[in-house]
């Protein structure tokens, strides 16, 4: 199936969102994780999801890609209903064909990497083309290869992942992504698991994606990162958005008390003071 | 001694029986234990716990037990198979629950993460399974499976209890007729063993090859 861009509006006259996110409610058990979640997230925004361990921002992306299902609520790329399908006035949950199709639609990176071992650098990017995109091995391959070029990994095409650093693994399961030509970009706290000095070369990469347009939701403890690169900043707190709005208004005005003890826990971040 | 070279012929029927009956085993075992194994990792719960039930069950009764019951059990019930075949379907389904839980090991073995990241790109589950999934497990799959093989290989001498005239049973009458029972022996034991070791150094060599899969 073709990427089609949508020239879709909403019923008001502006652009419709991306991702459009309304009442969502997930809970393991008895533990509410996320609690009444709306949030719009429109083309070529940057929006940056921070908050407390536990409070839900993971789901929360792992809901917009279906990675799980989520359980109230409704959850939208370009205004096709995600989880579910609601033509008969009930819910039913999607189909494992149809959940498949959505997830193309929307990039994740992980936190962990998950680069398949067992292929090289440019083979973990030609799987989804060639499997899901249906390209050919020459088209996935120079796909891959021009990914890889941007991501600065050129070098690296025939290196298995155990032979790549953890930013270089990272920047591949980037690539993998972004070659999807996904309508939203989802990043789970992708620089968490790197030491300290490999986390510039994955957060340039990010940077330039946003500076191209990119639509981003970005999970991160990098609080000098999020108000760089945002054009929003969300910040969750027990599964419910505290606060919202552009990152300087977030981080400088520090509305909401839950927000400022977050923050003054994190402020060893060196770029926010 | 020339006794035992005019036997020749007959210990050669003999151990063509024997590859065929392992032969047919591995191969009817590999195909039921790998879809039962699949099922029992990512199945419905009803599935799973049939499947355990059944593994278990099997893995619980000597294999000469199944032979038996099979080959003298079943006519009971009006179900009457030949010897080779009763000795086929015993050993398979005693070799099938083996390979039930190595494949069981080996998929479990993969991180989920793998699974996540195959989601994440759209991949559908046969082709999460067959691009993801089983060229990682490969590894830990063949060396436990290769020596379910050696088991099979020497499983089967059990049949000759039943009368199905493989290496075993031929050399059992060979010895009747010549009263000559050690050479023999040692000479069927060097036949199975050169089977064995044969299938364990191609183990070690595969287990090599696909050494470079680290996570």
């Amino acid at each position: 199936m073709p990427i089609s861009a949508s020239s879709a509006t909403a019923p008001d006259g502006g652009p419709a969102p991306v991702v459009r996110i309304r009442g969502l409610k997930k809970s393991f058990g008895t533990t509410v994780v996320l609690d009444g979640i709306d949030l719009d997230v429109h083309r070529g925004e940057v929006v940056s999801i921070i908050g407390p361990s536990g409070g839900g921002k993971t789901t929360l992306l792992r809901c917009v890609n279906v990675l799980e299902i989520y359980d109230e609520g409704s959850v939208q790329i370009d205004g096709v209903e995600v989880g579910f399908t609601d033509s008969s006035g009930t819910r039913r949950k999607r189909t494992e064909r149809d959940l498949a199709h959505h997830r193309a639609e929307t990039g994740m990176v992980f936190q962990l990497f998950y680069l398949f071992p067992h292929l090289t650098a440019a083979e973990n990017i030609m799987l989804g083309l060639r499997k899901v995109r249906g390209f050919s091995k020459a088209e996935a391959r120079s796909i891959a290869e021009r990914w890889l070029d941007r991501v600065g990994l050129t070098a690296k095409a025939d290196s298995l992942p155990s032979q790549l650093s953890g930013g270089q693994q990272q920047r591949v399961g980037i690539a993998r992504a972004v070659a999807m030509e996904p309508k939203v970009l989802l990043l789970d706290e992708i620089t968490s698991a790197l030491d300290p000095e490999l986390v510039g070369e994955v957060l340039a990469v990010v940077r330039k994606l946003a500076e191209d347009g990119m639509t981003m939701m970005v999970v991160t403890h990098e609080m000098a990162f999020a108000r760089e690169v945002s054009s929003r900043v969300v910040f969750i707190d027990a599964g419910r958005i505290a606060v919202e709005g552009k990152p300087k208004d977030v981080f400088q005005k520090q509305s909401n008390e839950r927000l400022r003890s977050f923050l003054s826990r994190v402020s060893h971040d060196p770029g926010l003071k | 001694m020339d006794y035992i070279l005019s036997s020749m012929k007959f210990l050669w029927q003999g151990l063509f029986v024997t590859v065929e009956v392992s032969l047919l085993v591995i191969v009817l075992s590999l195909v039921f234990g790998l879809a039962l194994g699949v099922l029992v990792t990512y199945g419905p719960t009803p599935a799973r716990l049939a499947i355990r039930l059944f593994s278990d069950i099997i893995r619980g009764i000597p294999v000469l037990v199944l032979i038996f019951t099979v080959y003298y059990g079943l006519p009971v019930t009006g179900l009457n198979l030949n010897n080779f075949v009763s000795a086929v379907i015993a050993l398979s389904l005693f070799s099938t629950a083996q390979i039930i839980e190595i494949a069981r090991g080996a998929l479990q073995s993969i991180h989920h993460g793998q699974t996540e990241a195959a989601k994440a790109i759209g991949l559908t589950f046969p082709q999460r399974l067959f691009h993801v999934i089983f060229p990682q497990a490969l590894r830990r799959f063949l060396p436990p499976w290769i020596n379910s093989v050696t088991d099979v290989v020497k499983g089967s001498a059990l049949v000759s209890l039943v009368g199905v005239v493989d290496l075993m049973l031929a050399i059992q009458q060979v010895i009747g007729r010549t009263f000559v029972p050690m050479p023999l022996y040692v000479l069927g034991a060097l036949i199975y063993f050169a089977i064995n070791y044969t299938l364990s150094s191609l183990s070690r060599m595969l287990e090599a090859r696909y050494a470079y899969i680290r996570e």
